[in-house]
């Protein structure tokens, strides 16, 4: 307590405000806190970075050239595009009829509710490997396949074998117990929408269809965007189970791969190169779409990366170069960007984003 | 439909014909009850308001205030009794049903679709707003008209901004619900439930959740629409305004109307022990 210096020492008990001389404060610089066990444990970690760094350079038993070989070999390529075309179309079906099955689940109908149930039942308890190889197998069940009146005439009919082949047995797979867990992630998301909501909306005579497209699942994006990309980042990774089908994925081509040429290491690190980049585009569009929906639920965005990497380098620069702020920063990043000084005033540069 | 001209914000009077309030509003509660289990929240409620008019509902915290209002527009099912409003059953038809001696003058429940569609003619103000927060102020406004009663968007924006100028909030059409204060946003509701052009317009405590210096903006919206002629059903602890606007003042306690008459009257001198007893309470 150096302010004891320069008041009266208070008598106990009664303990007036120290007197603070407003205007020498004002005057001297602030330093940031000095973290000591920070700066240890970030030696510690840099030191096990740079041994695994070292590790993957000077091992060869990694091949990296065998990996950079076959990293956009074209069959490698082609097993990239039907595993992401798997994955797409699997998770199209999994979030429609997932949320066919949330809207049923919370219709008042007991028969839909109870199909709704029982489908998720189902399709969550049977694994998913023994439902691919089930789907694969309805041809021994129904041979022919037809459209027309139930019970009725058929207008229709295909070979089983033929719509359902591989990719369709692997879509079928994959998209009907992707299904049972997005109609929970949905299901949960519009539990989570405020009561008010729906209330507001019936209020108003907005058709039912209406008030749960636009006004209530809307809101529950919020929070269906996160889980429902964790979802789809496990269906792309799930999609290797489709090896079973001798579906040629990924996983299986670089499995015949190496089954060829016995270098199953660097092949591996290849396919986990290429699950790694995908996953990264998906997380990149979960950001966006998570900022997407959170228009309304915030009241000013937080920047993107982008623009914290921008305003970071303006800042610095001027810093360094003695210039005034650029203008269009927001004030709730020039507060840490004047950090230095508790009172000395750039040029006000309010940009009227906090209201 | 007549053009719509921009309304100037600070002149509610001349509002332009296309937010003026529409004829009708006859509304008619007839011994409506309603429990919540083994809670009865209505006892046989009797009510009247005629076209225009502005009746402001008074009475403590839990006396069925607030439930009334939300069986007014079908929110909820009585359990018995009816609201009728110009004449048209809420919630139900009448209709012929049974066969031979039992054919009989019935009561049918209407569909989902048939209350939604009787509900444009009932605006409903709530006390937390609920404005839908991921649309803008003018968004809000333009939903219900364009997707329930099927109109042209562009008309229908142009009104929308119209009202939201005569709630005084013409340069917040694009802001969303969140970057408004509370008074603000009560006024975007006002503007959102009046969008349909309501034959009646119910206000459940609308200043309730407002801070002590937002009330006053609210109330004078309310009571612009009053001196226009809208019908209103104003449920609130706000005494004062009760008097300036209301030309009627019900009392309830306990699920029943205690009292009800010319809002100087039951306000100046209350007949009844209980009214009298709340009114020096809130005073």
């Amino acid at each position: 307590m150096s302010a004891a210096t320069t008041t009266p020492a208070p008598a106990p008990g009664a303990a007036p405000a120290p007197a603070v001389d407003a205007g020498a404060l004002a005057d001297l610089p602030v330093l940031p806190a000095r973290h000591p066990g920070r700066w240890v444990a970030t030696a510690g970690v840099a030191v096990l970075v740079a041994m695994v760094a070292s590790s993957l350079l000077t091992n060869p038993q990694w091949e990296w050239d065998v990996v950079a070989q076959y990293l956009t070999w074209p069959s490698v390529l082609q097993g990239v595009w039907a595993t992401v075309r798997l994955t797409a179309v699997a998770a199209v079906i999994g979030f429609g009829l997932g949320t066919v099955l949330a809207l049923m689940r919370l219709s008042r109908s007991p028969l839909l509710q109870s199909v709704s149930w029982a489908y998720s039942w189902v399709f969550r308890s049977v694994p998913l490997i023994l439902q691919l190889l089930l789907w694969y197998n309805l041809a021994y069940l129904y041979p022919q396949l037809s459209i027309g009146v139930p019970f009725g005439p058929e207008w229709l009919q295909f070979d089983t074998l033929d719509v359902v082949d591989k990719f369709g047995a692997a879509v079928l797979g994959l998209g009907l117990s992707q299904a049972a867990y997005s109609a929970e992630i949905v299901r949960a998301g519009i539990l989570g929408v405020d009561q008010g909501q729906h209330e507001a909306a019936a209020a108003l005579g907005l058709p039912r269809g209406r008030q749960q497209w636009r006004i209530v699942l809307p809101q529950a994006m919020r929070t269906i965007v996160p889980t429902s990309v964790n979802e789809i980042i496990g269906l792309l990774k799930g999609t290797s189970v489709v090896y079973v089908l001798a579906y040629g994925e990924l996983f299986y081509t670089v499995g015949v791969i190496y089954g060829r040429n016995q270098r199953v290491v660097p092949l591996l690190i290849v396919a986990a190169i290429w699950y790694l980049l995908t996953t990264t585009v998906l997380t990149v569009a979960q950001y966006y779409l998570e900022r997407y929906y959170a228009r309304g639920a915030l009241r000013t965005l937080p920047p993107t990366p982008l623009q914290r990497l921008r305003w970071t380098v303006a800042v610095a620069a001027a810093r360094l170069t003695g210039r005034p702020l650029p203008a269009d920063l927001p004030p709730t990043f020039l507060a840490g960007a004047r950090r230095g000084h508790l009172t000395r005033t750039a040029p006000r540069t309010d940009t009227g984003g906090s209201r | 439909m007549t053009s719509v001209l921009p309304a100037p914000a600070a002149a509610p009077a001349a509002a332009p014909a296309a937010t003026r309030a529409p004829a009708g509003g006859h509304l008619r509660v007839h011994g409506l009850s309603k429990s919540y289990g083994t809670l009865e929240v209505l006892r046989g409620v009797d009510l009247e308001v005629r076209p225009g008019e502005v009746t402001v509902i008074l009475g403590p915290s839990g006396s069925g205030k607030s439930t009334l209002l939300r069986l007014v527009n079908h929110l909820e099912r009585p359990d018995r009794g009816f609201v009728a409003l110009d004449g048209e059953v809420i919630g139900y038809a009448r209709r012929r049903a049974g066969w031979g001696r039992r054919r009989r003058e019935v009561l049918r429940e209407l569909t989902e679709r048939d209350v939604l569609r009787q509900r444009t003619r009932i605006g409903f103000v709530f006390q937390n707003f609920h404005l839908f927060p991921h649309l803008t102020a003018l968004e809000n406004v333009v939903e219900a008209p364009v997707s329930a009663q099927g109109r042209p968007r562009a008309e229908v924006e142009a009104e929308a901004r119209a009202l939201l100028a005569r709630v005084g909030l013409s340069d917040k059409a694009d802001a969303r619900p969140r970057q408004l204060s509370g008074g603000q946003q009560q006024r975007v509701a006002i503007a959102r439930a009046l969008a349909v052009k309501p034959a009646l317009l119910l206000f459940d405590e609308p200043t309730s959740a407002l801070d002590p210096e937002l009330v006053g903006e609210v109330l004078g919206v309310i009571r612009d629409l009053a001196h226009d002629g809208t019908t209103l059903v104003v449920v609130t602890h706000e005494v004062a305004f009760a008097r300036d606007v209301a030309d009627t003042v019900v009392f309830m306690d306990d699920g029943v109307v205690v009292e009800q008459g010319p809002a100087a009257r039951v306000l100046g001198s209350p007949a009844h022990p209980r009214t009298r007893a709340f009114l020096d309470k809130v005073r």
